[in-house]
């Protein structure tokens, strides 16, 4: 009895240090063992594909798709597409932030800006944007005009409200310690209204590529001829499964990437945020 | 506003700033109810008062940061402010707060020389965020002293600061001023500050100025001066303080 007290309390010291020396390794550890469901996932899928359990022209196997995305790469199709669709995100997204940056700044430091454009801004905003598409059809028909505009809008909100929010929330008493400093109107918004009102602005872009990326899915699948949605389209009525299955995936990535590259920038333009937390 | 009077003491007799029959009300409430003031070049005038007496409204419409007052005020060179917080800018750093908004050239070197004079040269890449309570507001007094104001306008300055830190502070501020010659403006609710800083000191009650005194104490001063009791004692009896009341009964 005795001797195991003595040896259980001997081998004691010797495992702890090993579980803090594990510390870094436990995390890396839970970060692998929150991948086995995914890549469990996708083993069944391409099992349940290979036995015949899945009908392919309902769920192609992962690898088929990738296959697919693989050889319309090779082909350029994939390249030619995705350009069309990035061209019509960026140009949207050109539209539409820059309107909302313009006025919400106006709105964020005019009290009259404030409200002449507020109000129907509000009111426009409680309209869901791809609920526009009919009318949107009437007024600019259905070609590349009708999906650049409903990027532009679903752009315009996220980015109008956290330009105008990012203004209003800035503190007070920095703009008049600005003032005491000498400095005039154009020197305050540049030096305390700009910097103070990036980190919602950033937060406004990153809402507003969601929004794009969202608008794009819907107006492509309106008489397209080119484009990641035309893409989709096309193989739809051809029930080419893996077409669509590799489409959506694109639109995924185009999301995901699009959110880490904003966060890599916010990351380096806000340096004193990473000051901030480090204290 | 823009020129600078060299020194202070060259023109003597022209006072930096001069307020004629300022009045401002808040709604019904009258805080100014017209005050006149006037600091000659190089003094120090401690404005004392009880909290709400005003004195922070003054200051802010001395520095122009009040444009619904009324009254006459007359600025002879430049001025720069301290506020309570340090109000430094977050997104620049210490370097870059310093210099804000100072033209000309050479303005490394003078953002350089006033960060050392109070004892942070080393820290001109530091964000503020990074900052202790008194760093700060060092720099915030370094961005004051660069721009070489004729009048320095102190809100406050050491009221947010531990006890420890706000001594340093003092003794700092009185070797910057005794070094730069600057004017200056403090306001207070500490009496002891007032007797240890100031060359002057005005209560302010109900929105006037009742009393205006010199102090007669040589410096450099110590609480422990024989002079310094009864002055304390006859300033917080000006301010409604009194030993044997709490404030309660005087209600």
């Amino acid at each position: 009895m005795t001797d195991t007290l003595v040896e259980t309390a001997r081998g004691a010291p010797a495992a702890a240090p090993d579980t803090r020396r594990s510390g870094g390794r436990t995390r890396s550890a839970r970060r692998w063992r929150r991948a086995v469901t995914p890549v469990a996932l996708l083993v069944l899928w391409q099992a349940a594909a290979q036995t015949g359990l899945l009908p392919p022209e309902k769920l192609p196997a992962p690898i088929a798709v990738a296959q697919t995305g693989w050889r319309l790469a090779r082909d350029g199709t994939l390249g030619v597409h995705l350009l069309d669709s990035l061209t019509r995100a960026g140009i949207g997204l050109a539209i539409g932030g820059i309107l909302a940056l313009v006025l919400g700044a106006t709105a964020g430091l005019l009290r009259l800006g404030d409200d002449l454009v507020d109000p129907p801004v509000q009111m426009a905003r409680m309209l869901p944007h791809l609920g526009l598409v009919p009318l949107l059809i009437i007024w600019v028909g259905i070609g590349e005009s009708l999906k650049i505009s409903l990027v532009a809008l679903g752009a315009f909100f996220p980015i109008y409200f956290n330009t105008y929010a990012g203004i209003r929330d800035i503190d007070e008493r920095l703009v008049e310690a600005a003032r005491t400093c000498g400095l005039g109107q154009l020197a305050r918004i540049r030096h305390v209204v700009l910097p103070g009102a990036l980190p919602s602005l950033f937060l406004g872009l990153r809402l507003a590529l969601g929004a794009a990326w969202l608008s794009l899915v819907v107006g492509e699948q309106v008489n397209a001829q080119t484009g990641i949605g035309f893409l989709m389209m096309e193989a739809r009525e051809f029930s080419q499964t893996d077409v669509v299955l590799l489409g959506l995936l694109v639109y995924a990535l185009l999301g995901l990437l699009s959110d880490l590259a904003i966060r890599f920038l916010e990351g380096r333009t806000l340096t004193w945020r990473r000051g901030l937390q480090a204290v | 506003m823009a020129t600078r009077t060299t020194g202070g003491l060259s023109t003597a007799t022209r006072p930096v700033v001069t307020a004629r029959n300022v009045r401002r009300s808040f709604g019904a409430a009258v805080v100014l109810d017209g005050v006149d003031l006037a600091i000659v070049p190089g003094e120090v005038v401690a404005l004392l008062g009880g909290s709400g007496s005003g004195k922070s409204t003054l200051l802010r419409i001395l520095a122009g940061l009040d444009p619904e007052a009324t009254g006459e005020i007359t600025r002879a060179g430049s001025q720069a402010v301290v506020f309570q917080e340090h109000r430094l800018l977050p997104w620049k750093r210490v370097a870059g707060n310093v210099s804000l908004g100072v033209p000309g050239p050479g303005v490394r070197q003078r953002v350089a020389a006033a960060l050392a004079e109070v004892g942070l040269a080393e820290r001109d890449r530091a964000w503020p965020a990074e900052l202790s309570g008194g760093q700060a507001q060092r720099v915030a007094f370094a961005r004051a002293l660069v721009r070489e104001p004729a009048l320095m306008l102190l809100d406050e300055p050491f009221g947010a600061l531990d006890a420890l830190t706000r001594l340093k502070m003092q003794t700092l501020f009185g070797r910057l001023h005794a070094e730069h010659g600057f004017a200056a403006l403090l306001v207070t609710h500490d009496v002891d500050e007032a007797l240890l800083l100031a060359d002057r000191t005005l209560v302010l009650d109900s929105g006037r100025i009742v009393e205006d005194a010199e102090v007669p104490l040589p410096r450099p001063r110590a609480v422990d001066h024989p002079g310094f009791g009864p002055l304390r004692r006859h300033l917080l009896d000006r301010l409604g303080v009194r030993p044997d009341q709490d404030g309660a009964a005087g209600t």
